[in-house]
């Protein structure tokens, strides 16, 4: 086998590991979120089927799968069933860039445990997860519903203004490890016994409240308000077009609690703990979805906790809040590596 | 395999192009755009500059064209529309870009000796488009015109600010961003109730309320 192709190949088994933890998110995040919700509101939440409801996505896959797949008279045909598909395409694209483990060898060769080792690697998460916004504005266009294009205006506007403090955020992170590599972030935290979350608390917080926005969970759920939008941009779409906009949004979630994890919280290390080899690979595959679990339960949490937000404050908090702060955070970090205090 | 993907992309950026120009609908065309930045960003990678095919998806596709978007579906434009403009005008313009591209083209193909056939050009080096490579180039070379669009980009935000406050300020509160309709909104929560306008829900209740204090 050629080098070429070994690494093809390498990379094609990585990618689907990564494929099967993440693609069972959405399920398991199912079952979790109402669970949770209930629990939160005080009564049972769903728990007839198998052991503490545990069934209750299957039952929720079938059903979605058996439902009838309605399409408006007066929709834009190739957009709205164009929609779901491209909602899913950036969500199980963007974790390539995460690193699950140390290196391992296998048959003499090193090979590192992420998908895509690719030098842009924070950017090229960035860059692909901004492209999800054009699968919320097709749909929101393509249902030519009031409800579903207002919703759409919503999403993209909010996703622009979060994503720049996001993207600030994120490059705060880069300059005292001088590079874009999330395994070289990693090796950083690793190497400092420090994770980033402490001298970068500032940027992390930005990062935490506009990776908020950047999922539309609430209380930045204002393109699916259901109070004023019914179900925002995808209010047309039910059966399973509806089910892949629930897989696209839990795999976003996941894909984005996993980059945070790896910025701010050591990625896949434990602190002082140091394994290689298999052992190695397992234990850190497992040490980063333990903590993406953790994220995700908080994504739970504070959905139902908090209201949800009155569309000038969302504005305001974005431009006028988080955005001079990422900025601030980004000069101070920059100033403080210079000084070598970092 | 590279040039299988190559020519995939190519065909899909001029496709797409065609697209942009040609079809009724604005979003569509708008659409199409992103998928012809789209195809561009993977040819600059095929070139060996990842990082300005990154930045191409970033700046381009996920940011400026989402911003057309939410203007064309801000204005809720359904189908294109008859420009009030002289045919005329618009053939002359039509020739004066097609002669500056072909010298464009000219000046590429023929000035830098690249022949159909002919010896294949240097591929882009890593100190020349890397990350590393851009940002010494930016910051000690090219630091004034560095500098000098910043100034202008920031010249054009004023600009933009500027344009886009309203005239007339006092219909406009400080602390209001988005007012619907015609009529300054007024805040429950902020103003207090006025006492001389009769409930909508309940007219009878209030004036019969207002009689009994006087």
């Amino acid at each position: 086998m050629s080098a070429g192709t070994a690494d093809f190949v390498a990379s094609l088994v990585k990618y689907g590991l990564m494929f099967a933890v993440f693609i069972n998110v959405a399920p398991i995040m199912n079952w979790v979120e109402r669970r949770a919700c209930a629990y939160i509101q005080d009564r049972p939440g769903p728990n007839r089927l198998g052991p503490l409801g545990l069934f209750q996505p299957l039952a929720d896959a079938l059903k979605f799968m058996f439902k009838e797949d309605v399409t408006p008279a007066l929709a834009d045909k190739p957009l709205y069933l164009m929609a779901p598909a491209l909602a899913l395409l950036p969500a199980f694209t963007t974790f390539v860039v995460i690193p699950f483990g140390p290196d391992i060898v296998v048959n003499g060769r090193t090979v590192p445990l992420v998908v895509a080792n690719v030098a842009t690697g924070v950017l090229l998460f960035l860059a692909i997860s901004s492209l999800g916004v054009y699968s919320l504005v097709m749909a929101g266009y393509a249902s030519n519903n009031k409800f579903s294009l207002l919703g759409a205006v919503r999403a993209s506007a909010q996703l622009i203004s979060y994503e720049l403090a996001l993207t600030l955020a994120v490059l705060a992170v880069l300059i005292p490890v001088g590079s874009f590599h999330l395994s070289d972030i990693v090796a950083y935290q690793q190497a400092h016994h420090l994770w980033n979350f402490i001298p970068q608390f500032i940027g992390f917080m930005v990062f935490l409240i506009a990776s908020f926005a950047e999922t539309n969970r609430l209380p930045f759920d204002l393109p699916e308000a259901e109070s004023e939008l019914v179900a925002g941009f995808h209010t047309e779409y039910g059966a399973m077009r509806f089910a892949l906009f629930f897989q696209a949004e839990y795999t976003n979630m996941a894909a984005l609690s996993a980059l945070g994890v790896t910025l701010y919280f050591g990625g896949w290390t434990l602190p002082f703990v140091h394994l290689s080899g298999w052992l190695g690979a397992a234990v850190g595959l497992a040490t980063l979805l333990a903590k993406v679990g953790i994220c995700m339960a908080f994504f739970v949490w504070i959905r139902w906790t908090f209201p949800r937000f009155r569309y000038d404050q969302l504005m305001r908090l974005g431009w006028k809040i988080l955005l001079p702060l990422a900025i601030l955070n980004l000069i101070v970090v920059a100033a403080m590596t210079l000084a070598g205090w970092l | 395999m590279e040039t299988v993907i190559f020519f995939l992309f190519a065909a899909l950026a001029i496709g797409s192009a065609i697209v942009v120009v040609t079809h009724r609908s604005p979003i569509y065309a708008t659409l199409s755009l992103v998928l012809t930045l789209f195809s561009m960003a993977v040819l600059f990678v095929l070139l060996g500059a990842p990082f300005v095919g990154v930045l191409q998806i970033l700046v381009y596709a996920g940011a400026i064209v989402v911003l057309f978007l939410f203007v064309i579906m801000l204005l809720n434009v359904q189908k294109e529309e008859n420009a009030h403009v002289d045919r005329g005008v618009q053939l002359w313009i039509a020739i004066l870009g097609a002669v500056v591209f072909l010298g464009l083209f000219w000046l590429a193909f023929w000035r830098t000796g690249l022949r159909i056939g002919g010896p294949a050009p240097a591929r882009l080096t890593e100190d020349l488009v890397g990350l590393k490579g851009l940002a010494t180039a930016l910051f000690t070379d090219y630091l004034l015109p560095f500098e000098i669009v910043g100034l202008l980009l920031l010249v054009a935000v004023i600009g933009a600010t500027v344009a886009a406050r309203r005239s007339d300020s006092e219909t406009v509160r400080p602390d209001d961003d988005f007012v619907s309709g015609d009529e300054p909104r007024t805040d429950p929560l902020r103003s207090l109730p006025d006492p001389h306008r009769t409930s909508v829900a309940e007219p009878a209740y209030s004036s019969s309320k207002r009689e009994a204090h006087s």
